[in-house]
């Protein structure tokens, strides 16, 4: 469903300009849910934000569907492929209903039948009718997610990519989000490719993941391994024990792997 | 009725849409100056549409018997120097007052928001040469430049009021692109980037609606600042012609009687007051009600 060979980005130029992700490769397959673990600055959303065409300054091969992606997308692709992002708080227009919201791509796309459509994807994010009209400081964080879900799902796409989409949630409705994004996977036959920090999130979500640090790959594995703490990288390995919570004596063990 | 504007789960678009209108109005009917300012506003416009039915005389009709009259019971506010009632000619003034402030509202803020959005939007060569462009007419005091294009079209109402438009957009268009440079990278424009979205639509549809607030209040506050520049032009005998009673050209006339007829200078000076005070507290009242980062 998805390939990325060989991704690199680089913003900037000359002597300030920064290596965000060095030549990353992954496959994901149709209806497979992909995880891209790392702590901050690892390079996982540049990575998310490139196969989604947000940032266009990358070079290697993304291809979609069997179609190799340029650094510009046409609607087709948009349609295909749909992003939640981290903040709900962010990530929806604070003057627009979200009646407005979710219109809106059903317009650009020209897929008529709004009405029903809207009426339709709120009902499977676990919205009533009566959550249409509010606008968005009227919901509650979970809420306003479950819209941001609802605008990725009402173009029907096959992709669906996730920047982090629980972690700026309180843990009750994460699991909530969670099981939400689960169920409508298994339903609607969806492909994930999952950014967290949290590995426990990707080991629930996930089938495989990859570990990044500093913008490279360090390990792939799948989450049956990574639940039983089975790591072969030494990077892993320390994500895996910091993950455990604090712990001084693991604190002090940590090191910085270049 | 209020129960059904404040509702938390409106049932249709109009009824959201009423129910956020209805929740500013509340915020802005609470300040009392505001409503003091907006009151000032109505009355200036109920005396622009009643004129001829509140007019005591007729603004033009000269009566060189009873020239530059104090206020009296004949004439409230007294008579010039060809003997018009002055009350009178403020009154009908307040009509091209309006038509002043009407036409610049339409035009300068609406071509401000387009080249500022669209330049903070699009970014890149764009935003240099539109910002370079603004930067020019920034680089002269209003006034003279205003003076500048009077001299070149010619002096008149309509004149004087393209030569404001053309002054007095370039602010509009910095606040814009500022505003909308912290808009364009946020979730929300990405998300409806990712939907396919052309750029036309994302300025109009979502980067506009979020600027306007701003620059409504803005737009208010320059009111007082619009009516002035158009009374200084009128005062230099650049923008309305005699016998219009514009109040910044009977300010001028009624000048070289300061002394003796205090009046003639002083009521339409209090005129331009009064009306320009009202848009300042109007426009005060608003920003509480608008400005985004409070919302």
């Amino acid at each position: 469903m998805i390939e990325v060979e060989d991704l690199n980005v680089i913003f900037g130029h000359g002597g300030g300009a920064i290596h965000a992700v060095r030549d990353v490769t992954f496959r994901v397959g149709a209806g497979e849910s992909f995880g891209l673990v790392g702590e901050s600055g690892s390079g996982k959303s540049t990575v998310l934000r490139a196969i989604s065409g947000l940032n266009p300054d990358w070079t290697g091969i993304i291809s979609v569907d069997g179609e190799a992606q340029r650094q510009r997308r046409d609607k087709a692709f948009h349609k295909r492929c749909q992003m939640v992002f981290q903040d709900p708080y962010g990530s929806l227009h604070p003057r627009h209903t979200v009646d407005r919201i979710l219109e809106e791509p059903v317009a650009i796309h020209g897929m008529g039948d709004a009405d029903k459509r809207i009426d339709r994807v709120l009902r499977e994010v676990g919205l009533g009718p009566q959550f249409r009209f509010r606008f968005p400081h009227q919901l509650s964080g979970g809420q306003r997610q479950r819209v941001a879900i609802a605008r990725a799902l009402i173009l029907e796409p096959r992709v669906l990519l996730l920047d982090e989409p629980t972690s700026a949630l309180d843990v009750s409705v994460q699991a909530e989000i969670l099981n939400l994004l689960k169920r409508l996977r298994s339903e609607l036959a969806l492909t994930y490719i999952l950014v967290s920090h949290n590995l426990s999130v990707v080991a629930f979500m996930c089938d495989r993941l990859a570990v990044m640090n500093r913008g490279r790959v360090v390990e792939e594995m799948d989450a049956v391994t990574l639940r039983r703490g089975e790591a072969s990288q030494d990077y892993t390995r320390q994500l895996l024990r910091a993950s455990l919570g604090y712990d001084r004596a693991a604190a002090d063990s940590f090191r910085d792997f270049a | 009725m209020r129960e059904w504007l404040l509702t938390d789960t409106p049932g249709s678009r109009t009824q959201a849409r009423l129910g956020r209108l209805y929740g500013g109005w509340l915020a802005f009917a609470r300040n009392r100056l505001a409503m003091v300012g907006l009151g000032i506003i109505v009355l200036l416009i109920l005396m622009a549409l009643l004129a001829p039915l509140i007019a005591t005389h007729s603004p033009y009709d000269q009566d060189l018997a009873n020239r530059l009259q104090p206020p009296s019971g004949a004439h409230w506010f007294g008579t010039d120097q060809f003997g018009r009632d002055i009350y009178s000619r403020i009154v009908h003034g307040s009509r091209l007052t309006l038509y002043i402030v009407l036409l610049v509202a339409v035009t300068a803020p609406v071509v401000g928001l387009l080249i500022g959005t669209v330049s903070g939007y699009l970014g890149g060569w764009t935003d240099i040469v539109l910002m370079r462009i603004t930067d020019i007419f920034l680089a002269f005091p209003k006034l003279i430049l205003a003076l500048a294009f009077v001299a070149a079209l010619g002096p008149g109402i309509g004149n004087a009021i393209i030569a404001i438009a053309i002054t007095s957009w370039p602010p509009y268009a910095r606040i814009a692109r500022a505003e909308t440079m912290t808009i364009r990278n946020s979730d929300f424009i990405s998300a409806v980037r990712l939907q396919g979205a052309s750029p036309v639509r994302i300025i109009l549809g979502h980067v506009i609606p979020l600027c306007t607030s701003s620059l409504i209040v803005r737009v208010t506050l320059d009111m007082a600042g619009i009516i002035l520049t158009a009374a200084g032009l009128g005062f230099l005998g650049l923008g309305a012609q005699p016998p219009l009673p514009e109040w910044g050209a009977m300010i001028s006339t009624g000048r070289q009687y300061l002394l003796e007829q205090w009046w003639v200078a002083t009521l339409p000076g209090l005129a331009i007051f009064v009306v320009s005070l009202g848009f300042n507290l109007l426009g005060d009242g608003l920003r509480d009600v608008l400005d985004p980062k409070n919302g």
